[in-house]
């Protein structure tokens, strides 16, 4: 049998474990004393001086790694006599209320966008991805539909749909869409690509629902359109709003495009500020916008999914 | 004219068979009991019946009228025929409640407060009426089975179908159920269950009809499957599950 009463040093662990001292110095401390002890025969007080050493050796990747990137990244910002930090956040456009004002009122178009283009995609994509599961050889067509279009705003750079929407519609005087604003181009622009994206996730949380619940509704007397609606729907939505919010995110950031239409919202104008200035920092202040929205939003929506969890499942 | 009648009914999945010309008559209030090895079509019977699965061959007529094949509407059907599944198959999004009431609301055009009425009254009788707000993870296997068999009685069936309800269950947790279809049987349910548990098909059908190879081989009153089979391979089937200890 091979031997299993040996006592674990952790030696090599806490030598490594030195390039962080703070944890490292205790680590190699613990360990020593560990193989000390077992050449003395005291196993068990070595044992526990082993895991000590281990312990330390851990903190030594958690915290040292930890302060070792912090410190990295800070000294990237300090560099070449603090010009980093004078670029990306320089002190006198952050703390310029004008400038800030000015972002926000075209950060108020982005939100507008974003929040109107997700209202649509979140029923548009449903439509879509229904529309590539209806049943039988009658609505192939509209099946292979759905399939071109889901393909052709997938494979586009959002950027592209946006020049070709924002541009070329109005250019050719496209009926219905011909005279739209600014905006009203740009949310269509981002429903037509979040469209198909988002569709692809309802069709897979679709999918993902077993027939069985199908062959319930259905054996209950429900028509094909109410299993989908009270049945398959519900459930696939539950399960797909993660990948939704991902999209959601994407969605929420690729209106930092629109600026290309020439409306004046937020990237366009932290472009302006920081040509007049020199500096880069309405960038950043622009990115911190963007983060105060994202940032709440998901911590809000696990929130939502995990009292949603505790209701439906028992102990899970 | 029986209640409902099937005559020559064939199904073939892919190139495998599964009923070969199934002929059988239940008249109402009868409780039909189908056994036979896995795999020798219960399910898929029964399946057949409300449309579940589109007969390729033969006849299906309940009440009198056609009910397999093409152009009828099968949702009329499915609301005449309930069927309950070995594994449930509640909706897992809805309480109880809700489970119950989606069909008749929706399908049947009750007013909420009716169907919801009518489902708590349900639920009493099989004692859950306190669950009428859990969701369905929340119960025992036992009590999910309960609450598909009120879910497919509160669309008012004219014929239940039970397809190896017990089956999923521990051992314990089958009685309650079995409990529910021998209030059902004595009020006068027709019933078609395909079924593992002999002792209770013994007990509580009018008819039991031996499955082999997608044909009935042999079909008649309880006492004469399990205590005088007339064919070899139903005395073949009932001595293996005498000796498994099942009957």
């Amino acid at each position: 049998m091979r031997r299993v009463g040996r006592v674990l040093t952790y030696r090599k662990a806490a030598t490594v474990a030195l390039l962080f001292p703070p944890a490292g110095v205790p680590a190699m401390m613990h360990s020593v004393r560990a193989a000390r002890l077992a050449k003395q025969g005291e196993v068990e007080s070595a044992r526990r001086e082993g895991e000590r050493a281990r312990d330390w050796a851990w903190y030594a990747v958690g915290i040292g790694l930890t302060v070792y990137i912090v410190a990295f990244v800070a000294w990237l910002l300090l560099a070449n006599h603090h010009a980093v930090s004078r670029v990306f956040f320089g002190w006198s456009t952050m703390t310029d209320g004008s400038a800030w004002w000015s972002l926000l009122k075209g950060f108020w178009i982005n939100v507008q966008v974003f929040m109107i283009a997700e209202a649509i995609v979140l029923v548009w994509a449903l439509v879509v991805a229904v529309m590539r599961l209806l049943p039988g050889p009658a609505c192939r067509p509209i099946r292979f539909l759905a399939t071109v279009y889901v393909d052709v705003f997938r494979g586009v750079p959002s950027l592209l749909v946006i020049y070709i929407v924002g541009l070329g519609l109005a250019q050719a005087k496209v009926p219905i869409v011909g005279d739209f604003s600014d905006v009203q181009y740009a949310i269509i622009a981002l429903s037509l690509t979040y469209g198909a994206y988002v569709s692809e996730v309802y069709r897979s949380g679709i999918e993902s629902v077993h027939w069985s619940q199908t062959a319930a509704a259905r054996s209950l007397g429900l028509s094909y359109s109410q299993t989908l609606r009270h049945v398959v729907v519900p459930q696939a939505v539950r399960r797909v709003i993660p990948p939704l919010l991902n999209d959601f995110i994407g969605l929420q950031k690729d209106t930092a495009l629109i600026g290309v239409l020439g409306m004046l919202e937020v990237v366009s104008r932290a472009r302006f500020i920081n040509n007049s200035r020199g500096t880069l920092a309405a960038y950043s202040m622009a990115a911190l916008l963007f983060l105060l929205v994202t940032i709440p939003f998901t911590r809000w929506l696990d929130a939502l999914i995990r009292r949603q969890r505790a209701k439906t499942l028992a102990g899970r | 004219m029986a209640f409902l009648e099937l005559r020559d009914v064939h199904k073939t999945f892919g190139t495998n068979p599964v009923l070969r010309g199934i002929n059988l008559d239940v008249e109402l209030h009868q409780v039909v009991c189908l056994i036979g090895a896995s795999g020798s079509g219960k399910s898929t019977m029964l399946r057949c019946i409300n449309q579940l699965e589109t007969v390729d061959g033969g006849e299906i007529r309940l009440g009198g009228d056609r009910v397999s094949g093409r152009g009828i509407d099968v949702d009329a059907l499915r609301r005449e025929v309930g069927i309950v599944f070995q594994s449930f198959n509640l909706f897992p999004h809805m309480t109880v409640l809700a489970n119950v009431c989606l069909a008749p609301v929706k399908v049947l055009g009750l007013s909420t407060e009716l169907a919801e009425e009518r489902g708590i009254a349900l639920l009493k009788r099989i004692g859950l009426d306190e669950k009428a707000k859990e969701y369905p993870d929340r119960l025992s296997g036992g009590q999910q089975q309960r609450v598909a068999i009120v879910r497919a009685l509160a669309m008012e069936p004219h014929l239940l179908l039970l397809d190896e309800i017990t089956s999923a269950l521990d051992p314990e947790l089958v009685g309650e159920v079995l409990n529910i279809v021998r209030d059902l049987a004595a009020d006068g349910m027709t019933m078609m269950l395909a079924t593992h548990e002999m002792g209770f098909a013994k007990e509580v059908s009018s008819k039991v009809c031996f499955l082999h190879e997608g044909v009935i081989h042999e079909e008649g009153p309880p006492s004469q499957i399990f205590e005088n089979p007339q064919q070899d391979r139903t005395k073949a089937f009932v001595q293996r599950i005498i000796d498994a200890g099942r009957l």
